[in-house]
């Protein structure tokens, strides 16, 4: 009777999930989403905690008390530190599926008997190699975002770097065959725990030679990795909730890093052993290029004449933390009539969206947020591109640089607008490591200074000097 | 006990076309349902995700909670705390962010949502 009213209401959570992402379609329905997802989940928690043979109580309400206690204020973290917090929870999604895989196993293996079958050893395997390499594989991302000391930014890449990377990984499933062929075999406790340390290891290795830029992508496919060893869970718990909740995961990251993978053309393979800083030439030599430089003034100017503007943001405006200040210059902007958009390119920022996020938190409606293929055909008629802290997702290099770096990846067109002013911190190339033409062009001026300044000044200018701080 | 080893290598096995099936199907549907998702909305379907996935917690409650020896259950417990973690950061970050996407700028008339 129990068995059947669990099952029953695994189903229900389901379908609410299913629902939830359903309702993510659209920012109209996404607020249901949650509600679905958080029904989904208690239900699912009460569902399983009921069962009879859970009979430990104590340390279940501690470790639930403390995943609140953790919980809350990292939702609180300011918006400009998603991308690290998200790579955290994947740290802790793989951490959580590699350790009941982990208890599992040697459970099983102390109870003898015919526990360990094939396929089960199989999940388990797969499920402490995803879980474990995800562990420190977002650590390792989420340090990376974060710009912790010790975690070098730049790719960092050594010889035979792919080779060792990809021995490791051989050598692991080579010792997770042994074990399934062998699942009670007095050496294999002790394999299973090396499989795990290589894992373990593998997660650090495999993130080391990725670049900051690349980290859209990264976070993605371990997004798509923590589910997969959640499915891995359902298949060794012989759990359907697990494996659907798992796949729906799963598949979410594999999307968005298609995405990703297509907005910066380039393969999955390519972003994950391409080591990216590895492939630019530095150009030295060749003549002194030359950037024309405006002031706030004259910038504010062209700005008010203007009848069409489109902002393009990058990560530079994630760092200053302008997106308050852009909002304003958006008001003094319409104000004037001005008809003011924003270009999102799919990978600007450090992850998934992160533009979208920047600037609805800046109460910018969204409906004023274009895609790149949408606002791409309307350039040539804008009158001022605003370049705020974007680089690569503007170099025009991507077009027609064969030997560049970022040849082939889709960019914003701001160099097809009438006029282009682009905000930058200093002279130094982003992440790509390389020269942006952009800023070189007959028809840009650079702006330099920290994004949330310098457009702080246009805004003073623009409402007449007289700046309402 | 050859049969008991039979039967306990028997349930399993019967159980496992359908599991495939299941993941078959979860992962088919997901991709439909992901696919629609406004690109608007990338990085809390991300946040969403991450706490949909949390629901291993399930399994580490099962390991947790029963009459294990000791060091599993440890483990399982600090999976729960992982797991929480994920469930409780998530589904707030995900409404957090939500509650900031509009259609009218503050000072205007918004519509319901």
């Amino acid at each position: 009777m129990i068995a059947g009213l669990v099952q029953f209401t695994y189903l229900v959570a389901t379908a609410l999930f299913v629902f939830a992402l359903h309702w993510m379609n659209a920012p109209a329905t996404a607020r249901r989403a949650v509600y679905a997802g958080v029904a989904g989940m208690a239900l699912a928690i009460v569902a399983t905690w009921a069962q009879p043979e859970v009979v430990h109580h104590l340390w279940i309400v501690v470790a639930v008390v403390a995943g609140f206690a953790v919980g809350v204020p990292l939702s609180r973290v300011p918006l400009t530190a998603v991308p690290q917090r998200t790579a955290l929870s994947h740290a802790f999604g793989g951490l959580a599926a590699g350790l009941v895989g982990t208890a599992k196993y040697y459970l099983w293996f102390g109870e003898g008997s015919g526990q360990l079958t094939a396929f089960r050893t199989v999940a388990l395997i797969a499920e402490v190699l995803l879980g474990f390499l995800t562990f420190t594989g977002s650590l390792m991302a989420a340090g990376k975002l974060q710009e912790v000391k010790w975690i070098p930014q730049r790719p960092v890449t050594y010889p035979f770097q792919n080779v060792a990377n990809i021995g490791l990984l051989a050598l692991a499933v080579g010792l997770g065959i042994a074990v399934v062929l062998n699942p009670t075999a007095g050496w294999a406790p002790a394999a299973f725990a090396v499989i795990i340390a290589l894992a373990l290891a593998f997660g650090v290795l495999l993130i080391i030679p990725i670049g900051g830029a690349d980290m859209p992508t990264v976070i993605a496919i371990l997004n798509s990795y923590a589910g997969l060893a959640a499915v891995a869970m359902g298949f060794v718990l012989d759990n359907k909730l697990l494996i659907t909740a798992g796949a729906l995961d799963g598949s979410s990251g594999l999307i968005l890093a298609i995405i990703m993978c297509k907005a910066m053309n380039r393969s999955f393979t390519n972003v994950l052993f391409g080591a990216f800083g590895q492939v630019q030439q530095l150009k030295t030599g060749g003549e002194e290029k030359v950037y024309k430089s405006e002031t706030i003034e004259g910038g504010a100017q062209v700005l008010e004449q203007a009848s069409s503007v489109v902002i393009v943001p990058g990560y530079g405006m994630a760092v200053a933390q302008a997106q308050h200040k852009v909002r304003e210059l958006y008001d003094q902007l319409k104000k004037r009539g001005v008809s003011v958009k924003f270009a999102i390119h799919p990978v600007a920022g450090r992850m998934p969206g992160h533009m979208n996020v920047l600037l609805a938190e800046a109460d910018i409606p969204y409906t004023d947020l274009v895609e790149m293929d949408e606002i791409n055909p309307d350039m040539p008629q804008v009158d001022v591109a605003l370049v705020v802290g974007a680089n690569d997702v503007v170099n025009p290099a991507a077009r027609s640089d064969k030997g560049s770096p970022i040849y082939g990846m889709p960019i914003i067109d701001a160099d097809r607008a009438r006029t282009v002013f682009a905000i930058k911190r200093s002279k130094n190339p982003g992440f790509a490591g390389i020269d942006n033409e952009l800023y070189f062009s007959d028809r840009t001026w650079m702006l330099f200074g920290d994004a949330k300044n310098v457009i702080g000044d246009l805004v003073k200018h623009l409402s007449g000097g007289s700046g309402m701080h | 006990m050859i049969v008991l080893t039979a039967a306990a290598e028997a349930a399993p096995q019967a159980d496992l076309w359908s599991q495939i099936f299941v993941f078959l199907l979860a992962t088919f549907i997901g991709l439909g349902v992901i696919r629609r998702v406004s690109r608007l909305l990338h990085t809390p379907l991300m946040s969403i995700t991450n706490a949909i996935s949390a629901i291993a917690v399930v399994g580490a409650i099962l390991v947790a909670g029963p009459d294990y020896p000791v060091g599993t259950r440890v483990l399982g417990a600090i999976a729960v705390f992982a797991s929480m973690t994920n469930i409780v950061s998530g589904f707030l970050i995900t409404h957090r962010m939500l509650k900031m996407f509009k259609t009218e700028p503050r000072s205007g008339e918004g519509p319901r949502t």
